[in-house]
Formats: structure tokens, sequence, C-alpha cells
């Protein structure tokens, strides 16, 4: 019966861990954690399932599962699609929260004298939020799970530094103006095409895709996904939003919350509206492409400045989504491809050097890069060797699997004649190695006078902490070994 | 001019969204830019309800005079019940968007913009 | 916003509201599925009939009419009498989640399972609705730093 209602499975749990965090919570404040951990971990092994199955149905000929809610079919009622492409993402958000919410165990003490039971509710509800915008086929219920999660994030953000409500402020002001244009694109899209139903709205466009109401139905909803996705110049709520929040929620939020918008741009452009309906009347596919590419260029140039390393790697997440949304727009299966492997790619990353950065934060009170010196590589050796194997990916040397994303980016910039985003992805690979060696380099080098590393003994966080960072970071290894597979089917999702 | 005659519900919402993003954006205390977003989401909903209606429809709750099948007799119910999901998800919008400003009022004792991009300042000086 | 509201005519007027706001918001919610109202518009008339009691009389004295301790656990409740019917239609009917033609109860044709079944749910959601607008009030006047 798991198998029958399986779509229906992700929504379920999430909400009754969230329900049962908050009624547990009444009476024994500790068990929010493990509670929180053991959700997301049931529902990755859920993604999992779901992943088999698909793989199964694939080989016997119909590859989407399709869900009625309520029992009523598709066109009339709201549905839950899971096809290759939400599978995938699920696994991907899925698999990075519950390794993210084991490490969270840890940084408790530090960070949460607020409540932990409200802490988890609320990033139990937010994954729920991103699981539904990941299975739904509706365009109404894509908004409706989109605020949720985007809800849940406002308030996980302003538990932080003194600054951090100010920035959840205008985080909730700018994502709320984003999904309100999203759903005024909705509202011109029903009006044209009568249903809300995506597969439906796929038979329907190429019939209208050259009707004012239509192209103008496109261009909010870009901008409105765009704003949660951080498209180039609509980055705005991101640095300020991750930097000063807590390391928990920058740990949760970061790698995943701007991949789903990427997920839903996918969906809306290359599936409902396709590469023939997106450029019908003005060439938009190019210019999310060069925006995507001003953004890598701009991401990469702004963390070489920062002095701070949390606001260092929220610009660095702004460029690496501009890779992921460059890689969407390009339209073919090579650069299609790249840019899911880079998804699963820089969630592992990201996840990985946030809670590198709330280890040294947990012990050093600051993450001043300036205050980088030799001793912490005595102090700090596990943490500090998972920093460099999630930096040697970030920047995209072999054999870690950022490399493998890069190139098929590469390959697809090639395939569709763009030089320029050739030349955009590799200049920003050699920027992004000037922040990370710049980091390894106070690190591990001594510069010539500099005195003996001074009598550090080595002072790490606890295991429970640094094994869920080694883990993600051998990943990242396991993947680069075993692309090859994973790359043919990621290349087999894109649609025809 | 008779474009805009035929189109007035448009136009209106049109006029009630710059009024929201004007408010969002030029003014400077936190409150009144709250009451700007309410105000866009407010113009959001009056579009899609102004495009569920027909001429000479009645509200759409079943009534015995005019039978179902008669379809240009009842407006159309779908963006009414998407609006109320949209009022609902307005309002918890404004409900954490006054949480926050409390809490910004009480660790920087002043709602104005100025004042608290002057407050960031110093705060990053030391 | 903790304190009263200093005038004895608004205290009066608000007793002599309230019991009537909420009688009409119960009525609202029950009416949902066959005249304009339904969950939201009847959870939020219950919620006002609390919230006028709290702005005229204090939250010390309204806290006798629904305290804090006990907001939260009615919005879980209100969410769990929603979810546990749709568990319920999934679990014991066979049918889709949210589907009431599976609920258990012997003896009605499926049209007046779904009919039920809505009805059911939306108590659920006013109930919530109330729990969540009354907590925002209360939360917002705890962080209230007194002059």
């Amino acid at each position: 019966m798991i198998e029958a209602n399986l779509p229906a499975m992700f929504v379920v749990s999430y909400i009754s861990i969230s329900l049962l965090i908050v009624l547990a919570g009444v009476r024994f404040k500790e068990s929010a954690q493990p509670l929180a951990t053991f959700g997301a971990g049931v529902t990755a092994v859920l993604s999992l399932v779901g992943w088999i199955v698909v793989k199964a149905n694939t080989e016997a000929g119909f590859p989407a599962i399709r869900y009625g809610f309520g029992g009523w079919a598709p066109p009339i009622g709201i549905e839950f699609v899971l096809d290759g492409l939400s599978a995938f993402f699920l696994m991907v958000v899925n698999g990075v929260a519950a390794v993210v919410l084991w490490h969270s165990a840890g940084n408790l003490d530090k960070h949460l004298d607020a409540h932990p039971p409200t802490f988890y509710a609320l990033a139990s509800l937010f994954l729920l939020g991103l699981n539904g915008m990941i299975l739904t086929g509706d365009l109404f219920n894509l908004y409706v799970f989109l605020e949720i999660s985007s809800l849940s994030s406002y308030a996980l953000i302003a538990i932080g530094s003194r600054q951090a409500p100010l920035a959840a402020f205008r985080y909730l002001i700018l994502g709320t103006v984003g999904g309100t244009l999203y759903l005024i694109g909705v509202g011109f899209m029903y009006a044209m095409t009568g249903t809300l139903n995506m597969i439906d709205m796929m038979a329907i466009i190429p019939l209208i895709a050259e009707e004012p109401a239509v192209l103008v139905a496109l261009l909010l909803m870009i901008v409105g996904i765009g704003v949660k996705a951080a498209l180039f110049p609509l980055y705005g709520w991101l640095p300020e939003s991750y930097t000063q929040t807590n390391s928990i929620s920058s740990a949760l939020i970061a790698p995943i919350g701007t991949k789903v918008a990427a997920y839903v741009m996918i969906r809306v452009l290359l599936f409902v509206f396709g590469a023939s309906g997106l450029n019908a009347v003005w060439p938009l596919s190019e210019v999310i492409a060069y925006l995507a590419g001003a953004g890598i260029l701009f991401g990469s140039i702004m963390a070489i400045l920062q002095k701070n390393l949390k606001r260092m790697l929220a610009f660095s997440s702004v460029s690496q989504i501009g890779y992921i949304l460059m890689g969407v727009a390009l339209m073919n299966p090579l650069a299609f491809a790249g840019a899911l492997f880079h998804v699963l790619n820089h969630a592992i990353m990201k996840a990985t050097l946030f809670m590198v950065s709330s280890h040294l934060e947990r012990q050093e009170e600051s993450v001043d890069i300036r205050d980088f010196n030799d001793s912490y590589r005595v102090k700090y050796p596990w943490t500090m060797a998972t920093f460099t194997l999630a930096a040697i990916s970030m920047i995209g040397l072999p054999p870690m699997a950022g490399f493998f994303s890069k190139w098929m980016l590469a390959l697809g910039t090639i395939e569709a004649d763009h030089w320029v985003l050739l030349g955009v992805i590799l200049t920003s690979s050699l920027l992004n190695a000037v922040y990370f060696f710049g980091i390894l380099e106070k690190v591990y080098l001594r510069r010539s006078g500099q005195k003996e590393a001074s009598q550090a003994s080595m002072n790490e966080v606890s295991w429970g902490m640094r094994l869920p960072a080694l883990i993600l970071a051998l990943t990242l290894l396991c993947f680069g070994f075993f692309n090859v597979p994973l790359l043919d089917i990621l290349q087999t999702l894109f649609p025809v | 001019m008779e474009m805009f005659l035929a189109n007035y519900a448009y136009a209106f919402t049109l006029l009630i969204l710059c009024i929201g993003l004007y408010g969002m954006f030029f003014k400077r205390n936190l409150v009144k830019k709250v009451i700007g977003l309410s105000i866009f989401q407010a113009a959001v909903i009056m579009f899609f309800v102004s495009l569920a209606s027909k001429m000479g429809g009645t509200v759409p709750v079943k009534w015995d005079e005019i039978p179902v099948e008669m379809i240009d007799g009842y407006m159309n119910p779908l963006p009414h019940t998407l609006m109320l999901t949209a009022i609902v998800v307005g309002v918890a919008t404004q409900g954490v968007a006054f949480g926050l400003l409390v809490n910004i009022w009480n660790r920087f004792k002043t709602l104005e913009e100025d004042a608290l991009n002057e407050a960031i300042l110093e705060d990053s000086r030391d | 916003m903790k304190r009263s509201f200093e005038s004895p005519i608004t205290l009066l007027g608000a007793r002599a509201l309230a019991p009537f706001i909420m009688m009409f918001g119960l009525y609202v919610i029950f009416h949902g599925h066959y005249s304009p109202g339904g969950g939201f518009q009847g959870g939020a008339l219950l919620a006002a009939s609390v919230l006028l009691m709290r702005v005229a009389s204090g939250s010390k004295t309204s806290s006798l009419i629904l305290s804090n301790a006990v907001t939260t656990p009615m919005g879980v409740v209100g969410v769990l009498i929603y979810f546990g019917t749709g568990l319920l239609a999934m679990f014991l009917g066979g049918s889709n989640f949210l589907d009431y033609e599976g609920l258990p109860i012997p003896g009605m044709s499926p049209y007046y399972l779904r009919y039920t079944g809505i009805l059911i749910i939306e108590v659920g959601v006013g109930l919530a609705v109330m729990a969540a607008l009354v907590l925002i009030y209360d939360k917002m006047a705890d962080g209230e730093v007194s002059q």
C-alpha cells in the first residue's frame, strides 16, 4: 500500500514528523532533533525506492507515475507526478537534508537556547515544501508549496546573529514579490489555456505560443522563479541571508533551497513550454543563458573580495547556481546532464563547506578569513581535510565530481556554439581556484619568515560532527569515479 | 481609450499593483513596506477574481433555479478557490513579517531603514 | 497590547459582541459546503472574537477564555483532524490520499461520504486557523517591551 501511494508518502511523512515534533516537544525537548533526522532519513529511503520504481517503469515503457489526490483524475484534480527528474531531485534534497540534520546534533547546545522543537518543526515544514514543489504536477499547487517552504525558511534564517531578522525581512519582501509575480504569470496562463495541469498545458501551448499574453506570462514566471533561484540580477537577498543566519539553517537551506527553484525553472521552461514555446517570440533561452553566465562571473569575483567565510560561500553559491541555470538554458542533452550532475555535486559540496564553517565558528568564535593561520592545520586536521576535498571539487579538478559536471557543461556549450559561455566557465574555474586556494594556502603552507605554528594541540569538534562532513566529502570522490553510468541516465532525462 | 474602458478591471488591478510596489520600494519605514506588500497581494487577488466573472453570471453556489448544465449562469468557481488559498498565504506572510519586525524593534529600537543601515555600519566597524 | 484598553465602554461592547461573533463563526464553518463560507473564513471569525476580548480586556484577563498553553495544541489538533481524515481514507479505505470515499463510516454512499469528509476537514481547518491567528497576536504581545 505504500507502493501504491508512493508520491503521497513523502508529504505524509513530513507532516506527521513535524506534528510529532511539536507534540513531543511539549514534554521532551531533546527529542526534536532525532525525530527530524529520522523523518528526513525515512523520506530519503522512500526517494531511493521511488528512483528504483521509476527505473523499472521506464524499462516497462511508461515512465511517469501520476497520482491524483482525492481520487479525482488529473485534469480536474491536483496530481503528483513521479518521473525520472522528480525522483532524482527528491534523492538529492532528502539525502543532503538527512545528513545535515544528523550533523546538527553536535551543534545544538551552542545555538538553540531558543527552542529545538520549534526549530526542527520548521525544518521539517521547509523540507515538506521542497518535496511538494518537486513532486507536484499542477502550477498553482507549486505556488502553495513554494510559499510553505519560503515562509519556513524566513523563520529559520531569522535565528542567528544580531542582524539576522533584518536579513530575513529583506528576504521575505523579495521572496514574496517573486512568488506573487509567479502567481500572476499562472493567472495569465490559466486565462489563456483554461487549465492548470502541467501535462495538459504542454499539449495546448504549441497552439498559442505567439500570443502576447503567453509571452508576458512567461516573463513573469521567469522573473518570479528567478528571484527564488538567485538568477543574476535577482540575487540580492542571498548574501546577507546566508551570512547572518545560524550555522544549522545555513547548512540546511543553502545547498537545497535554490536547487529546487532551479528544478521549477526546468519544469516550466523545458517541460511545460518546451524549446519551441520558450523561443517563439523572443530568444529567451539565450537571454537566460547569458544572464546566468554574468552571474557566474559576478559571484566568483565578489567571492574573492570577501573576508567573512560564510559570505564568501554565499557568493560562491550565486556563482554555482549560475552554472546550473546556464546548463538548463542551453537546451541540449549534454548541458542538461551537466546541470543535473552539478545540482547533485553542488548540494553535497555546499553542505560540506557550510558544515566546515560551522565547526570553525564553534571552536574559534569567528569566521574571519584573515584570522586563518598555520595552527589550523594542527588544531583541526579532519575538518581541514574535509574542506580541502570539497574545495578541490568546487574548483573542478579531477577525480572529484565537480570536474565532471563542469566538463559536461563545457561540452554542452560547445555543442550549442556559445563560445563566450565556454570562456565564462573556464575563467570562473580559475577565479574559484583563487579564493579557495587562498584559504588552503593560509592553512597548509607557511610563508618564509613566519614563526613556527604555535604550540597548538588538536581541538577538533566531536566525531558526531566530523563524520557527516567527511562522509559527504567522500561521496564526492565516489561520484567522481562512478560518474559515467549516472551521466548516461541523466542525459536520457532531457525532454525531447 | 475604449481599450481602457473595455478592460477597466485589469487597468485598476495594474494601478493597485503599482501602488503596492511604490510602497514597498520607496517608503523608508519597514511597516510601510509590509503594508505595500499586502496591497500588492490584494491586487493579484483582484486580478484572479476578475478573470472568473461572466456577464450575467451569479455566484458559484448551486441554486435550483439555474441548472448546472447552463454554465453561463454561474461564474467560474476555480479562481475563487485558488484565491482563498492565496489569501491564507498572504495572512501567514504578514504574520511572519510582523513577527520579524517585533524582533528587529527589540534589537535595534528603530524601524526606519536609514537608522538601521547606520546601526549595521557601526556594528561592522568594530 | 498586554494592558487592557482603558475605557469601560469598549469593554462592555466587546463583552457583548464576542459571543455573537463566535456563534456566527461556527455558522460559517458548518455551512461552508452549502453557501459561501468554509474553514478559513469561519476560523478567522472565531479568532476575531477571541482577539476582540484580548484587545479590550488585556492579556491576563482574556487568557481565561483561551490560555496560551491551549492554543498551540489546539492548532496541532486541527491539523491532525485534517491529516488524520486523509490518512484514514488512505489506509483503511484503500483509495488515494484525501479521497473521502474510503472513510470507514458504514452505511453511506460514496457521495455522502465525500460530503461528510469535507465537513470534517473544514472543522479541522477552522480550529487550526483560529489557533494560528490567536498565536500570532500572542507572540507579538509577548515580544512587547513594556514602557
